[in-house]
Parts: C-alpha cells; structure tokens; sequence
C-alpha cells in the first residue's frame, strides 16, 4: 500500500433502476485520492459528484467495480469518515457543544469510554474544536439561535471531532452569502493545515475548489465521468486575496468553459 | 396582544359563558330539568359530593390504567413501524382499519369476555388512545431528515444507534402533541364503557342520575369529568414543555 492510494476507485460505475429502465449515474471511473489530499469534484448538477461520496463513505454500493482504502477493499477494515452537507442538520435539541460531541458517542474507540470522558477529557476536546472555529462563546446555545454560517462552523466541527480519516464535504456552504462562505472557506483551509485530514469536497463553485483544493476533478454532465484532472499550486496558506489574482481568474475560467463543453459521458461504457 | 391580555380574555370568556348561561335560564325561566343552571350544578356537586367522589375515583382509575397502556402499546409500535418501511406499509392499512371502528361498538365485545365493570372500561380507554400515539411517534421517527440518517450512517452508527440518539427525540414533540389528545380521548373511552356497561363510574352515575330525572346531578358528572380532562391536559402540557420545549421555540 502506497499513501498516494489511499482511497481508490477502480472502474467504480453506478446505475440506478432495473433492466431497460436502468440509467447510469456514473461511468465506469478510476480515482487515486493520496493520504492528506484535498481533492474537489466539481460539474453541473446530477453528474455523480455527490454519488462518488457516497460510495466512498459506503451509503452506496457500486453497481461494478472496487474500492479500496489504505489498499484494503472497503469494509475490510472500517475506516473513519466525517461528512458534511449543505443543510447543517444539527440535532434542535442539543446544545452545540452537544451535537459537535455526538459522534464521540457512536465512533470506535471513543464511543467504549463515552460515559466516563464525556464531561471531562472529550467537552474539552469540542471546546477546542469549537474555539478553533470561534464558535466557543456559543457553545451553550441551541443550534436555532446561530447564524448560517455559525451553523455549518458546527456542522463542520462535528464532521471533524473524531479525527476522521476522510472528511467528505457535500457542497457545504453552498446556501451561504459570499462573504460568510469566504470566511469559511478560511476556517477549512486553517483546520485542513492544522489536521491533514484527506478531504473530498463536493461543489458547484469553481472559485471555492480552486482556492481550498489541491486537486481538482472535473466531471462530465450525467453519466458523470472525470474529464479533467487538475493539481492547484497556489502556496498555502491561501488568503482570499489569491482569488483575485490574474492566474486564479484564468484557471476558474478554464474550469468553467470545461464543464460548459463537456459532452455528457458514454451510455454503452457501462454495459 | 401579549400574554397577559390574552389570558385576561380567556378566562373573561369562560366566565362569561357561565354567567350567560346563568342569566340566560332564570330569563327565560328554563327548567332545571331541562337545563339546570350553573349555580344549581354547583349545589348538586356540594350535595352529592360524597356520593360523587367514589365514582369519580373509578373513573379516573380506569382512564389511567387504560392509558398507561395504551400509551405503552401506542409507543413501541410507533417505534416499531416508524424504524422500518416494511413495518409501516405492511401495518398500516390494517391500524386505519382498527382504528375506523367506532370504539363505543365494542364495548359490548368486552363486556362479553370479561364482564361489566373495571376491566371493559380500561380496554376501552387503552384502545382509543392508542392509534393517535402509533400515528405521530411513528411520523416523527420516519421523517427524520435524510442527510442527518446519512450523517449518522456514516458515522457507522447502528438502527438503534439512530433510533435512540435521533429518531426518538426527533419524535418527542409529536408523541406529546399526541398525549394531550389521548388523554382526553381516555376518557371518552373509559366513561362510554361505563355508561354502556357498569356498576360503577361517573358515566354510571350520570345514568342513574338521568333516569331519576336528577339532571343537575348529570351535569355535576360533567363537571367532575372536565375537571379530570383538564387537569390532565395540563399537566401533559407542562411535561411536554419540558421534554420538547425545544420545538416551541417560536412560541417564547
């Protein structure tokens, strides 16, 4: 097992449906995603991006084709994965420090000692978590009393608390304004610098892949298949000021005339 | 209107009801046989207090057996087919049916198998309040967001994992809204029974009292029985403003 195969999709195809009324969601697809990657999966809508996440975090299984992580088939050995969507779905109930610490009470090893640590060695590990995202001071509150962007701080705390060993993002800030979502995009970047995690980021803004990834998979309408794969260099750490340098504008409009002009992937591919 | 206005004409309301009704039968000189007034209702409850009061405690005694059990039954199954798709639509069509019969209709059934008295009056009070409880416990856990089963899911979190930590405090606010109706409907329930088939109760008694044309006695019995319904909603209310207050927020 090498790092740079730390999750691999091999000829990895999805369909959905039965017999003639079957419809391929995602070509036949080979993807090497290296430990400490950040890889963005950006296309139009409904090209497979959020399906590739959900095999790798294995809601979905493949129609054909192996997926390996660190080497292994998936499921040999349980790997631990953070996920994140649009729609922050913290639990209404629960404080936030609450909804951050809850998968420290479901994921191994931490979820054996819940009883004893929760209130001691794992509330300080969230409020650490929490103060690293500036949501400290909110930790008391329930969620409906935070923002939309203090919102997904959480969410993505919570996405993180258990030290994953892939952090898979579905288009995570793609309900907030822009000023808030630069601001997080800063927030991921200093976490990702801090921990990294290998992410998989899902997104529909070309400007948020080219400033956060360090890789770049571009994706063909439905059946999705990749049409581009792309390594970013800007220096890290990145501030936002990147965003407006000539180079940036260049590769985000390069991204974009891609996606624009990609003929849609081959049905016969599958079969 | 802020609250304090608003319960200031609430109350206003309910005592102006009493007051017209009141005023209304010594106007028009109705009878107390017809429709006793307020102030009779009161003196026949003074009057009858001792007499009442065993009734009464029947009363409540079946109503809250057959609930707890109801409440009991109407919980796990909510559970039960709310956690599984198969559950729901397998049980469902015939939970639609159970619950479309007229529960005064069985009460003969029961007074058949186990005699008149307590125990028919129990059933009867479990099996109306059941599906109301089965209805909402089994929405709130089958409407839980897809993304936050996802997050859970990919959290390698087990069915009763989700279930315990998710499912069942999502469905909290549904199973109080549903207490509140069940117990009312409990007493519906235990009352009918009683009128249909027993020695005892408030529902017996308001029968005795009606055919020796006691009608100010009748209406004591519904007093006595609003006062048990209401006290009972209240205190599900402030049990379900601290269990699932957090779904009200909109309201403080």
């Amino acid at each position: 097992m090498s790092d740079d195969r730390f999750v691999h999709l091999e000829k990895v195809s999805v369909a959905y449906g039965q017999g003639a009324e079957q419809t391929l969601a995602l070509c036949p697809t080979d993807l090497m995603i290296g430990k400490g990657d950040f890889v963005a999966l950006v296309g139009p809508s409904g090209c497979g991006k959020s399906t590739i996440l959900k095999l790798v975090s294995e809601l979905l299984q493949p129609s054909s084709g192996n997926i390996f992580f660190g080497g292994r088939e998936i499921g040999a050995k349980p790997i631990r994965v953070g996920m994140a969507f649009q729609s922050a779905s913290l639990l209404p109930w629960m404080s936030v420090r609450d909804n951050v610490r809850l998968p420290l009470k479901i994921v191994p090893p931490f979820k054996a000692s819940f009883r004893e640590k929760k209130d001691a060695e794992y509330k300080d590990r969230v409020d650490d978590l929490l103060e690293q995202v500036g949501l400290l001071d909110f930790a008391d509150k329930s969620p409906w009393q935070l923002s939309g962007g203090m919102m997904q701080r959480a969410n993505l705390c919570r996405a993180l608390i258990h030290d994953p060993d892939l952090l898979l993002l579905d288009e995570p800030f793609g309900a907030l304004d822009q000023f808030t979502r630069e601001e997080l995009w800063q927030t991921l970047q200093t976490l990702w610098l801090d921990r990294k995690s290998t992410v998989i980021l899902v997104t529909h803004d070309l400007r948020e892949a080219a400033y956060l990834a360090n890789r770049i998979c571009v994706m063909s309408a439905r059946p999705g298949r990749i049409i581009e794969d792309r390594t970013i260099n800007f220096p890290r750490p990145r501030s936002i000021d990147v965003t407006f340098e000539p180079e940036f504008g260049a590769l985000v409009q390069e991204l974009r005339a891609l996606i624009v002009h990609a003929a849609p992937g081959v049905q016969e591919a599958a079969a | 209107m802020n609250a304090r206005t608003q319960k200031f004409a609430s109350t206003g309301l309910i005592v102006g009801v009493f007051v017209f009704w009141e005023l209304f039968c010594l106007a028009a000189g109705i009878s107390e046989l017809v429709l006793p007034r307020p102030t009779q209702i009161v003196a026949a409850f003074l009057e009858y207090a001792h007499a009442i009061w065993p009734h009464a405690w029947q009363t409540l005694y079946t109503t809250m057996v057959g609930f707890f059990f109801g409440v009991l039954i109407g919980l796990s199954l909510g559970v039960l087919i709310g956690s599984s798709k198969l559950a729901y639509d397998t049980a469902y069509p015939l939970l639609v049916g159970i619950s479309s019969i007229p529960k005064v209709a069985v009460v003969p059934i029961f007074v058949l198998w186990f005699g008149a008295g307590t125990v028919p009056a129990i059933l009867t009070a479990m099996i109306i309040c059941i599906f109301p409880i089965v209805v909402n416990v089994s929405t709130g856990i089958a409407t839980v967001e897809p993304e936050l089963e996802d997050v859970m899911r990919s959290l390698k979190a087990s069915k009763a994992e989700i279930l315990w930590n998710v499912g069942l405090p999502r469905s909290m606010p549904y199973f109080f809204a549903s207490l509140k109706v069940a117990i009312t409907l409990s007493f519906v329930g235990s009352v009918i029974a009683e009128t249909v088939a027993s020695n005892k109760g408030v529902g017996n008694m308001m029968m005795i009292a009606s055919s020796s044309f006691n009608v100010p006695l009748v209406f004591a019995g519904l007093m006595v029985l609003a006062a048990m319904g209401i006290s009972l909603y209240a205190i599900f209310a402030v049990l379900e403003r601290r269990m699932a207050g957090w779904a009200m927020r909109k309201h403080n």
